[in-house]
């Protein structure tokens, strides 16, 4: 449904993204994630004619981007991350002009159904100045699924939202997504889990894995990073660490202490302790703290760096010491 | 044309809803009812029979002022709102675009001229044997034909800039300069002269319209820089993409 080719943006001298590639097909709903300024919105507004690209090819449902960005946007529905709404018209008026706008046959028709769709029948008279960002959001996606296209980006749809309306959106998306193809952006790695059939990570304008939620999950959750804390002198802790089997590699030398990373499927810390505290070392803590997204970005980027070529997925693995649970 | 249609429709309806517009609109009927009324009580003091000038007059200068307050959010207040990356992505082509905001701007002013109307049936009224209607129809064509340009200018202007203000100022300052382009040619004679003349907004409607006559060259300069106008906001609504 999406085919991305060697994508590359630049603003000035700035490279927002770069020979970006991947697919998307027919009734996926694949989550973008990546953190801020990655390059996701740059992507998003390349896929639905917003702005061309400095190099590379981009196609919806057949069509090219550039040459043929009428047809494309006829097809794609799109929520930017800043819910564009005319704060000084009622949510019916607001749906009925983008119903307009499609040259849609039964507007009013077509307007109260994606209401309903999303919940908003009653505030349909109210005027958009007036919504919550929750209820904002909502009449975003109202709009773009008023001409039931085959194709939906939304951009960071959950951002701002309380838990409940998170909740809410999120269900309305897999909904959605049972019907048509989904690509979101998000920063948010559980909500990526919790929606998407796939997973694309961008970082610095570049994808640096590509797998299923819950084979990122695996490799994610395999490895656990350890705290360990000593009093006094922490010298050496590193040299005493580093050979102790199911330890992956030290990811923080700390005053105090240091920050590892272990293999997955093994508990580390008991050896750890039993080696801490032969060495004479005075062992105040020591605890298993989950990966923060920041940290597999970095280790991703990391990791992206000391190959030339090829998918990240399968160094990635490599590097973490994972056998064999390659899905290239 | 639907597309335009519908984006002309819409702007039309904002203008409505906008306080902005009604002060604007407000002042202009304010001014020149005082105007107008200085100029009839003018003329039954010193006996002379006033014409539909004293109408036409201020209402051009007015207009100077006035469309820049009502062409700067055009597409200005897009940008702001974000709302510019929903019409980028609509099936929606650029010039559509452009042409729907000039349009609903348009029909927003020539509504603002259609009530000055009252104006020349008032004074239709006072004098015998009524007005020169000849007079009305051109000078009132004239005023529709610059309207016209004038806001095609506005659109394209507010196209560049996301701040309404910047947007205001840069148009008047434009309005004023086209206006009194042509004032050294009365110092300077040759081509050079001849070419601000024919630059001039005032100068194609002092000399024609506003005098009773209707002339082609002058249609085709308010009708030729309407278009230009739409086109360089068009290209600069693209170049926006580029950036």
């Amino acid at each position: 449904m999406i085919q991305v080719e060697g994508l590359t943006k630049d603003y000035g001298a700035r490279r927002a993204i770069e020979d970006l590639s991947f697919q998307v097909g027919r009734g996926e709903i694949v989550g973008f994630l990546g953190p801020n300024g990655a390059g996701k919105t740059t992507t998003m507004r390349i896929l639905c004619g917003y702005m061309p690209p400095t190099a590379g090819k981009a196609s919806i449902a057949g069509f090219d981007v550039i040459e043929q960005s009428l047809e494309v946007r006829k097809r794609v529905g799109y929520v930017p991350e800043t819910v564009p709404l005319y704060p000084d018209m009622t949510v019916w008026e607001y749906l009925k002009f983008m119903a307009d706008l499609r040259h849609l046959p039964d507007a009013e028709d077509k307007v109260d159904d994606v209401l309903e769709l999303v919940h908003m029948e009653a505030r349909a008279e109210g005027y958009i100045s007036n919504l919550s960002k929750g209820m904002r959001q909502r009449v975003g996606l109202a709009q773009a699924l008023l001409h039931q296209p085959e194709v939906l980006i939304l951009d960071e749809p959950t951002i701002g939202l309380d838990p409940a309306q998170v909740f809410e959106v999120r269900n309305l998306i897999r909904e959605i997504g049972r019907e048509r193809t989904v690509m979101l952006s998000t920063h948010i790695l559980p909500e990526a889990q919790q929606v998407c059939n796939r997973v694309l990570i961008i970082n610095k304008g570049r994808i640096v894995a590509e797998d299923s939620p819950e084979q990122l999950q695996a490799r994610l959750s395999g490895g656990m990073r350890i705290a360990l804390r000593v009093a006094g002198e922490a010298s050496g802790l590193a040299e005493l660490i580093t050979p102790i089997k199911g330890v992956n590699h030290i990811l923080e030398v700390r005053q105090d202490g240091l920050d590892l990373l272990s293999d997955p499927g093994v508990d580390v810390r008991p050896e750890i302790a039993r080696a801490v505290v032969n060495a004479r070392y005075e062992l105040v803590e020591l605890k298993s703290i989950g990966l923060s997204l920041e940290e597999i970005f970095l280790q991703l980027t990391r990791e992206e760096s000391s190959i030339e070529t090829g998918l990240v997925t399968e160094s990635a693995l490599a590097d973490n010491g994972h056998e064999g649970e390659t899905n290239a | 044309m639907r597309n335009i249609w519908t984006i002309a429709k819409r702007e039309y309806k904002t203008f409505f809803a906008s306080p902005a517009a009604y002060v604007v609109a407000g002042i202009l009927y304010l001014i020149l009812g005082v105007i107008f009324y200085i100029n009839v009580a003018a003329a039954m003091t010193q006996q002379y029979v006033p014409d539909v000038q004293v109408v036409i007059s201020p209402l051009v200068t007015l207009l100077i002022f006035a469309t820049p307050a009502i062409t700067m959010r055009l597409l200005a207040e897009e940008q702001r709102l974000g709302t510019m990356e929903l019409l980028l992505t609509a099936p929606v082509r650029d010039w559509e675009l452009v042409v729907g905001k000039w349009l609903g701007g348009f029909l927003f002013l020539l509504t603002v001229i259609a009530v000055t109307l009252l104006y020349p049936v008032v004074l239709n009224q006072l004098i015998d044997p009524g007005i020169d209607q000849g007079l009305m129809v051109s000078g009132y064509l004239g005023l529709i034909l610059l309207t016209g340009s004038l806001v095609a200018i506005g659109v394209a202007i507010s196209s560049l800039f996301s701040n309404q203000i910047a947007v205001f100022f840069a148009t008047m300052g434009a309005f004023l300069l086209l206006w009194i382009i042509g004032m050294p040619t009365q110092l300077m004679g040759g081509t050079s002269g001849e070419v601000l003349r024919y630059l001039d907004l005032s100068e194609h409607f002092y000399s024609t319209f506003y005098i009773g006559m209707i002339d082609l060259r002058d249609l085709v300069y308010y009708l030729s820089l309407t278009a230009l106008a739409l086109f360089f906001g068009t290209v600069s609504v693209e170049m926006r993409r580029w950036r």
